[in-house]
């Protein structure tokens, strides 16, 4: 009747997971009978769960990201605290619950924390900054959020009801194979995958069609804000990457499910290709996440600076270089794996000339702040924060990019720490810099700036005190993974990394501390103009919050820096009092398809992994049903009368219209 | 004023002045099939996995048949035959779509779906008489890579039949609407893109696999 699920499943002897788990389901219901009790069902599902507002399915990605940080960073502060203690002794957590939250944190941070946090961010902004309404496919972009979302769950699912997977964030076999993984912590780490992953490309090909596709009026390809150029380059890799990872967990859910042998140890079955698959999706994976940050910065320094972006023609051919070449560099994953000093030595340079775009964009990022009037608000300090940590995480990938280095430095922590640079000094940094920036954008009040600058210090000193050390330590001979350890002078170095996590720790207090501090300061912190930075692109011509149909007319754009231009227009030539023609605007209609094929995709991929196949054939026929039911329906628009339209941008003109007032007095 | 600060003023401040005015969103039709195209491009890129790692194991028969001893290539030119044909009625009812004859369509679509299915006949009595042979796709490395790729495109094919279905109940109960049309449109290149991996499956799987 639940296939391998029974009581076994639920881990009551080990009170971690149980407690944790207890404590997050009682939190959810909580969250849930205060949502009941006070009446916010209906608004949350009318606005929120059902939409297909880009912003607000941009807002969900971006909270989504932010919860499941809270989770890979519990997972961190374990492994940081049990390898500071296991010195000589067991440590607190068992080798085959160490095994899981390092396989657990990986995964999560990429796929659940990463991914949703910058498609969240291009999902709000793009469309916006091109100046059109929506994205190309609105109703499967709340698809592909859900569809993330339930591979989010699956995963936490998996702390209380069975486990996770033991075998890294890349599940290499043999060991991820029956034999040797039997328990189901590999099938959910394959199934949240696969789910999810379907998701990431359906926003991926939404986000490419509307860059490609939908533009307003003289919004050509050389006029586009930087962050659409490199959102464009990400999505382009997500398009052509993700499907190579569907594929390659396709044959390893073959090999474990019925016996095929495509990475068996027998009947022929060839282990290294798993590691050239997963890694052929898994290098372009690394650009999509960073692709998006660079966007951001770029915006951020060129706002900040006061100054169009330097080189920014360079800056696109740098992004375009980047999206090619990061399909040519897959194999430096895997130099020892004994390909050969010839294949080994053309990966090896090819990783080193994708450093060179990459430094293209530093000096043009350092030369827009040359000679420009630079104001140091959050977004802005964490975006030279960036550039400071991502030089050194940059330097030390060209070392490990040389093959006969690799071999030594293979599986260490100098390459933990050398990934955890790029990453939380490249993508999380970046992401945090469009958090802040964009946050008004989004909710209309701007972020209190006293507790941004204290997250932000302590969040860049406690990334240097956490993986600084490991750097070292791996140059000491340290291994990735260990649960305990007998080396003397690996202990001191390890101790100092467990302060730094304590001081990233302390960052994300500040950070939640900001949120609730700014939501309550609001009327203070209000962004009533909808230009709160000086803003040069088009998202800033728009209130904050954008109107669901985003802009009342669509821009009319004469050249780089669209908002900027018109800025100065207006003011020069006096424009401000002109009254644009208010038309109707069809907007597309709510739809819970997405929620629905989020349900019957959990139900299915929880039925999957336990081998319940009633319900598997149960959840599949609902998906098609709820497919079928939205192509049948009648009405997928409706339509905004034009008075309406006119109301809510005479609004926002008239505070505009005060504020160039006063600055043309000024 | 600078020259500088008048490149402010025209929101151009590269001179790049090489911006061919573009002329907004393009239309609902465009877009539409614009992203099934790159969904389309995605799915091959899927397929090429699958192709790449046939071509690795194709040696790798572990003792057991190989491609000469299993493939039938009449049986297999017949199945070819059926999928063209397919491809060619299904442009037929694209025809019948755009001129709105709603009783040729459904006749255009029927002929397409007793085509696919005669194609999926065909590839699962090949399976079946594999497996009844003992060379399932648990014999070997390269029969798991052949069943995956060719059973990965058949199953492609079955989803094209649940949605060939769907879209002549839906031409039936609506008629040509505006976004249906834009259905149409999508089904017809997935059902021909399919037909252009099954010439890629052809050559590569049973062509060049019948040579080990």
């Amino acid at each position: 009747m639940f296939g391998k699920l029974n009581w076994s499943a639920i881990p009551f002897d080990q009170p971690i997971p149980l407690v944790t788990g207890a404590v997050v389901l009682v939190a959810i219901l909580a969250v849930l009978v205060w949502v009941i009790a006070k009446g916010h069902l209906p608004y949350l599902w009318d606005e929120w769960i059902t939409s297909v507002d880009h912003k607000r399915i941009g807002v969900m990605y971006t909270l989504l990201a932010c919860v499941m940080l809270l989770r890979g960073f519990a997972d961190a502060i374990m492994m940081r605290s049990q390898q500071a203690i296991a010195y000589h002794s067991q440590g607190y957590l068992p080798p085959e619950h160490f095994n899981q939250i390092f396989s657990a944190h990986g995964t999560i941070m990429i796929f659940f924390v990463a991914m949703p946090f910058v498609i969240g961010l291009m999902n709000l902004v793009v469309p916006l900054q091109l100046g059109v309404r929506d994205v190309a496919f609105p109703t499967l972009n709340s698809v592909g959020f859900w569809l993330t979302a339930t591979g989010a769950l699956l995963v936490n699912i998996s702390l209380v009801v069975g486990e996770f997977a033991r075998t890294g964030w890349l599940p290499y076999p043999p060991l991820s194979e029956l034999t040797y993984s039997p328990g189901v912590g590999v099938d959910y780490y394959l199934w949240s995958l696969e789910i999810s992953g379907v998701g990431t490309l359906v926003a991926g090909i939404n986000l490419v069609t509307t860059v490609l596709k939908l533009r307003t009026r003289g919004m050509s390809y050389l006029r586009m804000p930087m962050f659409c150029w490199t959102t464009l380059a990400s999505n382009l890799l997500i398009v052509a990457a993700f499907p190579i990872l569907t594929a390659t967990l396709a044959m390893l859910i073959l090999d474990r499910y019925f016996g095929f042998h495509f990475f068996t140890n027998e009947a022929g079955g060839n282990v290294m290709m798993f590691m050239n698959l997963i890694w052929a999706w898994g290098h372009p994976e690394v650009y999509i996440l960073i692709l998006p940050a660079f966007g951001i910065f770029s915006e951020v320094v060129s706002t900040f600076s006061g100054k169009p972006l330097f080189g920014y023609r360079s800056m696109v051919l740098a992004t375009m270089a980047i999206c090619v070449i990061s399909f040519m560099v897959w194999l430096h994953h895997f130099f020892t794996m004994g390909a050969g000093p010839d294949v080994n030595a053309i990966f090896g340079i090819a990783s080193m000339i994708i450093a060179v775009p990459t430094g293209v964009k530093i000096y043009n990022w350092l030369f827009t702040m040359y000679g420009g009037r630079i104001r140091f608000a959050t977004p802005m300090l964490w975006s030279i924060g960036f550039m400071v940590t991502f030089i050194l995480g940059g330097l030390t990938g060209v070392l490990v990019a040389v093959p006969p280095a690799d071999f030594l430095l293979h599986n260490s922590l100098f390459l933990v720490a050398h990934f955890h640079n790029v990453i939380i000094g490249g993508v999380l940094f970046g992401a945090f810099a469009g958090y802040t920036y964009w946050f008004p954008k989004a909710f209309g009040f701007r972020l209190q700036e006293g507790l941004g600058k204290a997250a932000f210090w302590f969040w860049l000193i406690g990334f240097y005190v956490a993986f600084m050390p490991l750097y070292a330590v791996g140059f000491l001979g340290m291994t990735r993974r260990m649960q305990h350890y007998d080396v003397a002078e690996w202990r001191p170095w390890l101790l100092v990394a467990a302060a730094g996590a304590v001081l990233i720790l302390i960052g994300i207090i500040f950070q939640i501390a900001q949120l609730v501090v700014s939501i309550r300061h609001r009327e203070e912190l209000r962004d009533r103009t909808g230009d709160p930075w000086d803003g040069r692109s088009l998202e800033w011509a728009t209130a904050s919050p954008p109107p669901v149909f985003n802009f009342a007319i669509p821009p009319d754009v004469r050249g780089e820096d669209a908002y900027w231009g018109m800025k100065s227009r207006a003011q020069q030539q006096d424009l401000t009092k002109h009254e644009p023609d208010y038309e109707d605007i069809e907007m597309p209609r709510n739809s819970p398809t997405g929620f629905v094929c989020a349900f019957f995709a959990t139900v299915t991929g929880f039925a999957l992994i336990w081998h319940i196949w009633w319900m598997v054939a149960a959840g599949l026929v609902g998906a098609f049903a709820t497919f079928v039911v939205f192509a049948w329906r009648d009405h997928d628009e409706y339509v905004i009368p034009a008075e309406e339209v006119a109301r809510i941008d005479r609004a926002n003109l008239a505070e505009r219209r005060a504020l160039a007032g006063l600055a043309g007095r000024a | 004023m600078t020259d500088a600060t008048m490149a402010y003023a025209d929101g151009d401040p590269h001179h790049l002045r090489s911006a061919v005015a573009h002329v907004g969103p393009a239309s609902k039709r465009i877009v539409t099939g614009y992203g099934f195209w790159i969904f389309i491009l995605s799915d091959m890129v899927m397929f090429s996995a699958f192709f790449a790692t046939y071509a690795v194991l194709l040696g790798q028969t572990a003792g057991g048949p190989g491609g000469r001893e299993l493939f039938d290539l009449r049986n297999v030119a017949i199945e070819t035959g059926f999928l063209l044909a397919s491809s060619f009625t299904c442009g037929l009812a694209t025809i019948a779509a755009g001129v709105r004859s709603k009783i040729w369509f459904q006749i255009a679509m029927a002929v397409t779906c007793v085509f696919g299915l005669a194609f999926l006949t065909i590839e699962g009595r090949e399976f079946a008489s594999l497996v009844a042979r003992g060379a399932g796709p648990t014999r070997s490395a390269f029969l798991s890579a052949f069943f995956t790729l060719v059973g990965c495109h058949g199953m492609h094919v079955s989803a094209g039949e649940l949605w060939l279905l769907t879209m002549m109940a839906q031409v039936f109960a609506k008629g040509f609407r505006a976004d249906i049309q834009r259905r149409i449109l999508c089904f017809a290149l997935f059902w021909h893109a399919l037909d252009i991996i099954w010439v890629a499956v052809f050559s590569v799987v049973y062509l060049l696999g019948s040579a080990i």
